[in-house]
């Protein structure tokens, strides 16, 4: 038997759903009566930090959101940017930590699966898949377990349902060991007008559910989510939700052709707290109310209680509302898909969310007051001890005896080693629009039927986030930014994964703060608006936070095809150009972390007002034709992207100069600095065009890599195979060894 | 020329061929859901896309072969007009028994993606005569069950009546017998292959050597 309302509250009940004592007095007053069970359920749920940002709110409001591109900022399943020719695209980036530290490969999978259903629910076609992940060094076993199958994961879910991942990253630390970030971002395009939205409007519109039966896995899964994870305890968690791509496919051919009758009048899918979220976000955002009948809910086991229903997070389930007297055409449509589509209920004006179970009212809530009235914390936020001591120590250059043998000890690093290991088990060409592929800056897709291009990248150097959040929060995004330039893209809007620890740490609070601080001020000199996102706290084991990590997602414009532009150098001759000098930028550097063991001191400072004027002269001169290559400098500094520039061609090599000090020169972590390659006949327009670069070499055809050094003095030299060979092989072999 | 792409519930890259008839050829192709495989009798050529039909449970093809749209394509098959499998749809035809062999999960256990350099075994079929005999080509390919496999009887049997197509001239055979990538039936009406050559069509998608399995195909049926 279920307790009662006074059982709920005398013993407390509402705990175990995470919620506060002050939290369940909320409800009690918004209800004006004693919840019952499922009814603390509902408001558990939908004011866990997952669905309600309650602890991220005031913080997340200071984020710019607006700009003229702008059709849909945050707020709704994923923003819509105008991309011009009337369409438009469409992206969202989520966070599936929790599930994928449990089961990592269904956990990475519906992680995929969870963000395509907010793309296509908005009405947009996805196009396209990008990841993001973060996990231990490899050296642990359990790391080495979680890491392949959340790849796998990622695979099955994207190769299973046809969508191309064409882009991503993935670093490692220990700060995540046992505790991995797997952040998907899903990006979609649709034409202005076909543009949906989460609304139950229109009083006696019919609610309408199609996909999966609901079951009862992941029941509970936002508020398990909102929690940290205890090494010991982990029996406590739900039944994890399981993903079907297949499924999944099914569903999304259906709702992609709903989305195009004038039948339909809103849609969202069934994410974190399912049926709850969606039905009271839906009627909460329309100023209408939902009344839903479990009965008719499709079941996967028998003898659900009302509860478990309507906070199962079983995958693949869409909700909507159709007009009263379509039912039947829309049941007909998913039937052609072999989806089952029925009616669960039908839109009030009461703004109630009412559930009928058993033919009683079991609960019976204001929609507004789940989806809109959880409480909204100030947190306390305090500066760590360790940034005052860091921000006061003097930078020195690492000590570096050998610098060939410090270049090749740093491609092998895994967050620096080649990710084909990752990528490759991912179908990236699928639906046949790919352009660029992952592996160079960014990945690009072709606009089908036009000569445009969407670019799209993911990045965040959690390492500066932890010495300098807000510093750390300004690169992530022009780091992005500089990814898509990179690839000859202008940077459109952004979509973010906050990823931090336990808000309630002032200190985790304060680093969250200063991100979004650093986010906001990149946000606005690299001209791109947040227009959607995810926040995900507590990612802690046994209460050691992981580093901030607020995972940049971006998307940009290629205007034009031929302006297409990859990492590798094309032909020798080629004259080689760095934009930005090297200074003394080595806290948290890959250099500095790997002759040090640990991160220390000043994160590589940046200023915007250059990184802004850099990367537009950058991208004015990809777009005239005056470049052959380019790549920006990011971890491991010059010497690393250097060879990035010949890995994997015909032969090529490079023939460097270098001024000051070697160790700086080679290896710092320098913001706002590009290595290009531009042809003989571009070389009087580039330098015109990008007044910071400065020539220091060229491409030539003997497959060497030759670094010269003040008074000409060899810095590196050796065949581009010795240094490739390190980079290519270092994935596999971390995850070939044994403990 | 009027091609029918037989779409499967699961068969994702059936967009990818419909745009390379459609748009990169200017061919009519028509995609037919499996419930309407009756009509396939209209059409000069029928492709069987890749992707996951019936979202490769079971084991992929599996699933598909049961399906009533498996009858009206193979007495399609019989007719001796043109019937291509790529990727999924190789292995749905395998399963069918319109082609020989099986396929099983790569080597690595891994789902993998490339492109891959074939070499042209067969240049005088309806679908390869605009290739030579021994010709190196680069196809891309996207497959966890891409491991061809073949008894020893057949092969001879195969060899004999110069039913294999491609072989791979490089490392992602995947452990296929005989290196073999690609595959026609007896009566070579019926081409099988794991690479896609419809990913191969354009200089702007990085490949274009599959272009000319096509113009194989319509120099043959115009």
């Amino acid at each position: 038997m279920e307790p009662n309302a006074q059982q709920v509250k005398e013993e407390k009940l509402y705990r175990q759903m995470g919620m506060t004592d002050e939290e369940f007095d909320r409800a009690v007053n918004s209800l004006g009566r004693l919840p019952n069970y499922t009814e603390t359920g509902l408001f558990s749920a939908l004011w866990s930090e997952h669905c309600s940002y309650k602890s991220s709110k005031p913080v997340l409001k200071k984020f710019p959101t607006s700009g003229e591109r702008v059709l849909q900022g945050p707020g709704e399943g994923a923003g819509i940017v105008d991309i011009g020719d009337n369409q438009a695209a469409v992206f969202k980036m989520e966070s599936h930590n929790s599930p994928s530290a449990i089961e990592p490969f269904i956990g990475a999978a519906t992680g995929a699966g969870g963000v395509l259903r907010d793309v296509f629910s908005m009405g947009a076609r996805p196009v396209a898949l990008v990841n993001s992940l973060r996990f231990g060094d490899l050296s642990a076993a359990r790391d080495r377990f979680l890491f392949r199958e959340a790849v796998a994961g990622i695979a099955s879910y994207g190769n299973g349902i046809g969508i191309p991942t064409i882009a991503g990253e993935a670093q490692f630390d220990n700060c995540y060991s046992t505790r991995p970030l797997v952040n998907a971002m899903a990006v979609g395009l649709l034409n202005h007008e076909d543009i949906q939205k989460g609304r139950a409007a229109g009083v006696g519109n019919t609610v309408m559910y199609a996909g999966a039966k609901t079951g009862r896995d992941g029941i509970h899964g936002a508020t398990m989510s909102s929690s940290e994870l205890t090494v010991e305890e982990d029996t406590e968690f739900p039944v994890m939700q399981a993903g079907d791509p297949f499924l999944e496919k099914l569903v999304m051919d259906a709702c992609l052709e709903l989305a195009k009758s004038d039948a339909l009048v809103g849609m969202q899918d069934m994410g974190a707290a399912g049926l709850t979220s969606a039905a009271a976000e839906m009627a909460s955002s329309a100023g209408y109310g939902v009344e839903l009948n479990l009965d008719l809910v499709p079941q996967r086991e028998e003898g659900m209680t009302a509860y478990e229903m309507m906070l199962s997070e079983s995958q693949e389930r869409m909700l909507f509302v159709v007009k009263k007297g379509r039912e039947q055409e829309v049941i007909d449509l998913f039937t052609k898909y072999g989806v089952e589509a029925v009616a669960v209920g039908h839109v009030t004006d009461d703004k109630m969310l009412r559930l009928v179970h058993k033919g009683e009212v079991v609960a019976e809530v204001s929609a507004d007051a789940l989806a809109e009235d959880a409480p909204v914390y100030y947190k306390e936020s305090k500066e760590p001890d360790y940034f005052k001591e860091f921000q006061a120590m003097e930078m020195t250059e690492p000590v570096v005896n050998d610098y060939k043998e410090t270049l090749k000890a740093l491609l092998a690093r895994p967050t620096i080693a080649s990710k084909k290991w990752i990528y490759e088990q991912f179908d990236t060409h699928a639906r046949r629009n790919t352009v660029v592929a992952p592996g160079s800056s960014a990945g690009v897709i072709r606009v089908e039927g036009t000569n445009k291009g969407l670019a799209m990248t993911s990045d965040c150097n959690s390492r500066y986030v932890y010495l300098d959040p807000e510093t750390g929060g300004k690169i992530a995004v022009a780091e992005a930014a500089r990814n898509l330039i990179c690839s000859g893209a202008e940077p459109l809007a952004l979509t973010d994964c906050l990823n931090f620890g336990n808000p309630d740490k002032p200190e985790v609070f304060w680093q969250f703060e200063k991100a979004a601080d650093g986010i906001s001020a990149a946000c606005l000199a690299v001209g791109s608006p947040v227009i959607s996102g995810n926040v995900s706290m507590s990612n802690e084991v046994n209460g050691v936070a992981i580093q901030p990590t607020p995972t940049i997602g971006m998307v940009g414009l290629v205007h034009d095809l031929s302006h297409v532009m990859t990492t590798n150098a094309k032909s020798a001759g080629d004259s080689i150009y760095v934009i930005g000098e090297a200074d003394l930028s080595f806290g948290g550097s890959e250099l500095q972390q790997m002759t040090e063991g640990k991160i220390t001191g000043q994160a590589p400072a940046i200023d915007l007002e250059v990184e802004a004027a850099r990367q537009k002269a950058l991208l004015s001169a990809i777009q005239n034709d005056l470049v052959a290559s380019a790549t920006d400098l990011s971890e491991g500094g010059f010497a690393v992207a250097l060879c990035e520039k010949v890995f994997g061609t015909e032969n090529l090599g490079a023939d460097v100069t270098i001024a000051g000090s070697a160790v700086t020169a080679l290896f710092s972590e320098t913001q706002s600095r590009f290595l290009v390659t531009v042809k003989e006949e571009n070389i009087a327009a580039f330098e015109a065009a990008v007044q910071d670069a400065v020539k220091i070499g060229v491409v030539t055809d003997d497959a060497k890599l030759s670094v010269r050094g003040e008074e000409n003095a060899v810095l590196i030299e050796g065949t581009v195979e010795e240094f490739q060979k390190e980079w290519e092989g270092a994935l596999q072999c971390l995850l070939n060894s044994e403990d | 020329m009027k091609f029918a792409i037989l779409v499967f519930p699961g068969s994702g890259c059936d967009v990818d061929m419909h745009r390379a008839l459609n748009g990169v050829f200017g061919k009519e192709a028509t995609l037919v859901w499996h419930t309407d495989a009756a009509q396939l009798a209209d059409y000069d050529a029928v492709v069987v896309p890749g992707g996951a039909a019936y979202g490769d449970y079971l084991r992929p093809g599996a699933l598909a072969k049961g399906s009533d749209a498996m009858t009206h394509l193979q007495a399609f098959a019989k007719s001796g007009k043109l019937v291509l499998g790529v990727g999924n749809g190789f292995q749905i035809l395998t399963e069918a028994g319109l082609l020989p062999g099986a396929l099983l999960q790569n080597k690595s256990l891994k789902f993998q993606t490339g492109a891959a350099k074939l070499t042209v075994e067969n240049a005088i079929s309806q679908f390869t005569a605009e290739y030579n005999k021994g010709e190196e080509i680069t196809i891309p390919f996207a497959h966890q069950y891409g491991n061809y496999y073949v008894d020893q009887e057949t092969l001879k049997e195969m060899k004999e009546n110069d039913q294999i197509a491609f072989t791979y001239a490089d490392e992602f055979d995947q452990g296929s017998t005989e290196k073999i990538a690609g595959v026609l039936n007896k009566e070579g009406n019926v081409l099988g292959m794991m690479p896609l050559p419809e990913r191969a069509v354009e200089e702007i998608l990085g490949h274009v050597d599959g272009q000319r399995l096509f113009k194989s195909i319509l120099k043959k049926v115009e």
